[in-house]
């Protein structure tokens, strides 16, 4: 697992506990945090430029690359939607879970 | 004679300065008619690539002088993931009593995910580096680019296959989840944040502060269960 989990994932868990245990001041992140994480999409300008260079391989396999990534964006979607909001409906009818 | 004066202008639109203005520019642009139309085809980054692509095409600008001029831009995507780390801590009371849940719910989500792209790919022919390169899709670009090179992947391809993939989340998911009558904030968010990453997250914000929060933690989880996973998943290539 070394080496896997990039530095701004651990840099998201450490400030969330920083916080949690009361170790940074939310009010001293507030407005910069509210103003990075609203405007995310725009620091993926330059990945998505970079669809320009690999144009050619793209191209070719278009059609597969598409499906592929369609169809299990799709179940993806479905599957963590469908789990989340059974274990939430059972718990409201105190169900055994 | 049009040529001659690209070529002058050439270094005032290769400089930092410029690239870094028109890129923002484009974005802004971008949101302005995003605002206005409400289609939800035209997002921002897909607006502001269709610009930027075409003019540094003609402009004669290779990509990696882009890519160097706006490496900021690309830097401050790791600021924004850690900065969502204070948007998680202020939906603190809605993962109470939910953290069992959504271990499980990604998970499974992550397994379907790298599962389904895998052998749809492999049953279209493509070949090894084609699926490597595609397995960690949906998850943020730093991790998806270090999984997919260590798997035997291009890591520049997979950086473009994890825009493709958010794009499409961000499209789609909404309107699927709509569909599908998802009521639960938490579980729209996180379907948002495990499918599609910062990109779908951005979308999730646009939904509420809760379904974004959550998006935001799914991306962290995401990450962190398809790099466990994608070396299983090396066996199906």
């Amino acid at each position: 697992m070394q080496g896997f989990i990039p530095g701004s994932v651990l840099g998201m868990i450490l400030l969330f506990l920083c916080l949690f245990f009361k170790i940074i001041k939310p009010d001293n992140v507030k407005s910069v945090s509210v103003v990075l994480s609203k405007n995310m999409a725009v620091f993926f300008i330059p990945a998505g430029v970079g669809l320009m260079v690999y144009a050619e391989i793209l191209s070719k396999s278009l059609f597969t690359i598409l499906a592929a990534i369609a169809v299990s964006t799709v179940l993806t979607i479905v599957t963590v939607a469908l789990i989340q909001d059974n274990f939430e409906k059972r718990r409201a009818k105190g169900g055994t879970k | 004679m049009i040529n001659s004066i690209l070529d002058q202008l050439r270094p005032i639109f290769s400089s930092e300065v410029f690239l870094l203005m028109f890129s923002m520019g484009t974005f802004l642009l971008g949101v302005l008619i995003y605002k206005r139309t409400k289609i939800t085809l035209l997002q921002p980054l897909l607006i502001s690539m269709v610009i930027l692509i075409p003019f540094l095409k003609i402009t004669g600008i290779d990509y990696p002088t882009f890519f160097q001029q706006t490496r900021i831009l690309n830097f401050m995507l790791g600021p924004s993931v850690v900065a969502l780390g204070y948007v998680l801590y202020e939906q603190i009371e809605q993962i109470k009593g939910n953290v069992i849940s959504i271990l499980t719910s990604v998970f499974i989500g992550s397994v379907v995910g790298i599962g389904s792209v895998v052998l749809i790919a492999k049953a279209m022919g493509a070949d090894r580096m084609l699926m490597a390169s595609l397995a960690p899709k949906s998850v943020t670009t730093p991790i998806a680019m270090s999984l997919s090179e260590k798997s035997g992947g291009a890591p520049a391809l997979t950086a473009a296959f994890v825009v493709i993939c958010g794009i499409f989340g961000g499209l789609v998911g909404p309107v699927l989840l709509r569909k599908m009558g998802i009521k639960s904030k938490i579980a729209q968010g996180l379907a948002m944040g495990s499918s599609s990453h910062a990109l779908g997250t951005a979308r999730a914000m646009e939904m509420g502060a809760v379904e974004g929060a959550i998006s935001g933690l799914a991306i962290g989880i995401m990450g962190i269960m398809t790099a466990l996973l994608v070396p299983f998943a090396e066996h199906l290539f």
